[in-house]
């Protein structure tokens, strides 16, 4: 199953191919080029699984030294942006589980829920125009709705449906199974729906609060 | 085939990623011309899947591609950045030499100076009243306290006093000594301003 079509992510990818081989011949302004429709995507994949920005810029910079300095080893077998994302999400992993370790607190490692989920919540939802993302507290508040997520729940969601990534790519780039994309996705689809539903009916106005449990509107 | 709420909510993301079979997917519209509830959940579940896919959604911190640009720059053009460190110490290296060269050439008409450490007496007005001693080898103000072999001073003018190779002394003559220097600056500054301009 490929990934959905994005008018956002839509890369010309027979000049992508070309960047890639100036690159690797040795051409290195070419690799400006190459990264710049992906720049913002590999931050956004890094900020949203460490949900902190200096990380984020960090892990950014060493995505793209990273990808700079194995071009050579990279085969066209995966698309370049995939190859991208899947750097980013292992440093920021990696950030995250070194952060971890230096907690007092015992690691514990989160595990599926059991059982089906079942939506809270029945608001009926009007079409939402994109252009809502213009507000800025629209965008927070679908942070905060994603950060709120389990890291399981939001890892795949964050590679499936804001990196575009088909579910076999989402799958070996999480190393988990494609069964449990699909039901990982699954929950966090359905418990972003339960969060925003009422709050994209028109009430995010006079309430922006989001707390654990509680929803705002 | 008819489907429940329940079986409709397990794979109504299957559903919105196209990956459910043909008889599913009929069962599944059909629920969901009848069911409200469920209805909602889709048009829900749709919604969410397009906004957070937006890049809009995407906020990065002001300045973030220029610094990314830069710490690349650093990896992949690191001899820039040398030939830029060495450009800037050649620069200041000339500078120095240059301010030396013009220092020196403003004391060509003086006497060899008692002193491997002597400093210019340029800036020192040559008709200013300056004591000397015959061991020393610095001349100074009068009632410097810096002043050795008291016994056995004179009283001359400063340009004498640089004739004989006396040299000022850094502490009663700072004031002079600093607009030496900062006149061999200018000096160097005037020329390279004019070719600018040209």
């Amino acid at each position: 199953m490929g990934a959905p079509t994005s008018p956002n992510y839509q890369v010309d990818e027979a000049r992508e191919e070309l960047l890639i081989r100036c690159v690797q011949d040795g051409e290195h302004e070419a690799f400006y080029e190459l990264i710049r429709p992906y720049q913002r995507r590999v931050y956004a994949a890094a900020f949203a699984i460490t949900r902190n920005n200096a990380d984020a810029e960090d892990i950014a910079q060493e995505t793209m030294l990273k990808a700079f300095k194995k071009l050579r080893q990279f085969r066209a077998e995966s698309r370049f942006s995939t190859w991208l994302i899947q750097i980013a999400v292992n440093e920021a992993r990696m950030r995250n589980r070194r952060a971890r370790a230096r907690m007092v607190e015992p690691m514990v490692e989160e595990q599926d829920a059991e059982g089906n989920y079942v939506p809270r919540d029945f608001a009926d939802w009007r079409e939402i125009p994109s252009e809502t993302l213009e507000r800025k507290e629209v965008r927070e508040k679908l942070a905060e709705a994603l950060a709120s997520l389990g890291d399981i729940y939001r890892d795949v969601f964050v590679l499936r449906d804001m990196q575009h990534m088909s579910i076999e790519e989402t799958a070996k780039a999480l190393g988990i199974s494609t069964a449990s994309v699909k039901t990982r996705l699954l929950r966090a689809r359905l418990m972003l729906r339960d969060l925003l539903a009422p709050g994209l009916g028109g009430t995010w106005s006079t309430r922006l609060h989001l707390a654990k449990g509680t929803k705002p509107w | 085939m008819v489907v429940n709420c329940e079986q409709v909510w397990q794979e109504i993301s299957n559903y919105l990623d196209g990956d459910v079979n043909p008889n599913l997917r009929a069962a599944m519209d059909t629920h969901f011309q009848e069911c409200k509830r469920c209805k909602a959940v889709l048009e829900g579940t749709r919604n969410v899947i397009d906004l957070y896919g937006d890049e809009r959604m995407i906020d990065v911190p002001l300045g973030f591609e220029h610094r990314l640009e830069r710490r690349l720059e650093e990896t992949i053009h690191p001899s820039r950045r040398g030939f830029l460190g060495w450009m800037v110490a050649a620069t200041a290296a000339v500078l120095a030499a240059s301010i030396f060269e013009v220092a020196k050439s403003s004391v060509l008409n003086r006497g060899e100076p008692r002193s491997e450490h002597a400093q210019s007496g340029a800036g020192v007005p040559p008709n200013m009243m300056v004591v000397v001693s015959e061991e020393g080898k610095l001349f100074h103000a009068s009632g410097c306290p810096f002043i050795h072999d008291k016994a056995h001073l004179r009283t001359v003018v400063a340009g004498e006093a640089i004739k004989e190779g006396y040299t000022p002394c850094v502490r009663c003559m700072k004031k002079y000594l600093q607009a030496d220097l900062e006149q061999a600056v200018d000096d160097l500054a005037g020329p390279k301003a004019e070719h600018r301009s040209t």
